[in-house]
């Protein structure tokens, strides 16, 4: 059972970052403000939910579990909102490169 | 080499890395964001040590808050930037790298010249960590071993505040601070000002009170109590207090009055000022960590927001 457990941390936290990774990319290889964002939040959202998937089979308790998942979950919350705001200077300053 | 180790060394490269470029980066703006970033790799470094309390510190108040300040100085600077006829010359770029350089030097120094053992009270503070009955060895020496720094730390804090509030005009004086923030009542800013303050309330009072047994405290906390005030306020939901209002400036000091009564009741009652009779060492130095909470989150909501500028 470890080993399954094991297993599933391995590729839960190879696969986020993997999506980091590719976030990251589309950040610097991107050409305006308006796809770079969507390149990392998309990516950081996806990537912190794989690894906090990953990582839950290692949590000592259910409690260290939800916190893992709140934290997810607040990342999701404050990348979101963030997001937009950046998204919507851009717009009003009309500098979208 | 394990992988903790190699962890370990990556995270450093990056954070002198991210050094360099936060120094060598033109634009203020720039700077800035380095720093802040430096500050929450930072706080990696100090978990790696086992120092969480210390990270916590670091991530809230060098990434947060002086992220926050420093971004609003260098947007005010922005202007007279532009503006700027006269640029710092090559003797002051020299003379800020030897200065640099020379403090670096002399940590360093500090650090790889400790004798060995390097002299340590943690031995002592951990014998005598019963006195209190709190499990986090940060928060007894911060609140009992060593309370008098903690206490003047506080009345800093409120000085900083008063230096900060005496840069206001006359006319406006006891007025409110900072520009009423103004947002679409419907739009997502005020949305996540709704969603997020009760959570952050929870988290924060956690933070107070899981700093008795586990890292956290007084100033995690209300770092944290802090920042929902002001997305509230930045959402354009409430407005800050104006300077004059009685009840906040309780609050401002509600801290230092709550420590100082506690420590000249130990004058009295105990074997000297801030020594806790031990029999109620732990409800007093609970009460006085309420009390600082409550400070805390004013006194740096109120540093953020400036000085007074406008009539109530």
């Amino acid at each position: 059972m470890s080993l399954f457990f094991n297993i599933v941390t391995v590729v839960g936290v190879s696969a986020g970052a993997f999506f980091f990774l590719s976030g990251t990319v589309g950040l610097i290889r991107f050409p305006d403000t308006l796809t770079r964002l969507h390149a990392l939040t998309k990516a950081d959202n996806l990537g912190l939910g794989l690894v906090v998937l990953g990582l839950l089979p290692q949590a000592e308790s259910l409690r260290g579990g939800l916190k893992l998942v709140c934290v997810w979950l607040l990342a999701l919350l404050a990348g979101a909102t963030v997001s937009q705001l950046i998204a919507r200077a851009a717009r009003r300053g009309g500098s979208s490169q | 080499m394990n992988i903790a180790l190699a962890l370990e060394i990556v995270v450093a490269g990056v954070v002198l890395g991210v050094a360099v470029w936060t120094i060598v980066a033109r634009d203020n703006y720039a700077a800035v964001v380095g720093f802040v970033a430096y500050g929450l790799l930072l706080a990696l470094i100090w978990v790696r040590l086992d120092a969480v309390d210390v990270a916590l510190t670091e991530a809230a108040i060098s990434g947060g808050l002086g992220g926050v300040l420093l971004l609003g100085a260098a947007a005010r600077l922005r202007a007279a930037e532009m503006a700027a006829v006269e640029r710092p010359g090559i003797g002051v770029h020299l003379g800020a790298v030897v200065l640099s350089a020379g403090v670096a030097v002399a940590l360093a120094a500090g650090v790889l010249f400790l004798p060995d053992p390097a002299p340590s009270l943690a031995p002592a503070a951990a014998a005598n960590a019963a006195a209190t009955s709190f499990g986090n060895p940060v928060t007894n020496v911060l609140m009992a071993f060593r309370a008098m720094d903690t206490l003047l730390e506080k009345v800093v804090l409120l000085l900083a505040l008063v230096g900060v509030w005496s840069l206001a005009s006359d006319s406006v004086w006891g007025g409110r601070p900072g520009p009423r923030h103004w947002a679409d009542p419907r739009g997502v800013l005020a949305f996540l000002a709704r969603l997020l303050p009760p959570v952050g309330a929870v988290v924060g009072i956690y933070l107070l009170w899981t700093g008795a047994n586990h890292p956290g405290g007084a100033f995690q906390g209300g770092t944290i109590l802090a920042a929902m005030w002001l997305l509230v306020i930045m959402a354009g939901l409430t407005d800050m207090p104006p300077a004059r209002s009685r009840r906040m400036r309780l609050v401002l000091i509600a801290g230092p009055a709550v420590f100082l009564a506690v420590g000249l009741g130990g004058l009295w009652l105990g074997e000297g000022f801030l020594s806790y009779p031990v029999a109620y060492a732990k409800p007093l130095i609970v009460a006085i960590e309420i009390a600082m909470t409550l400070t805390i989150a004013a006194t740096l909501g109120l540093l953020l927001a400036g000085a007074p500028e406008r009539e109530a």
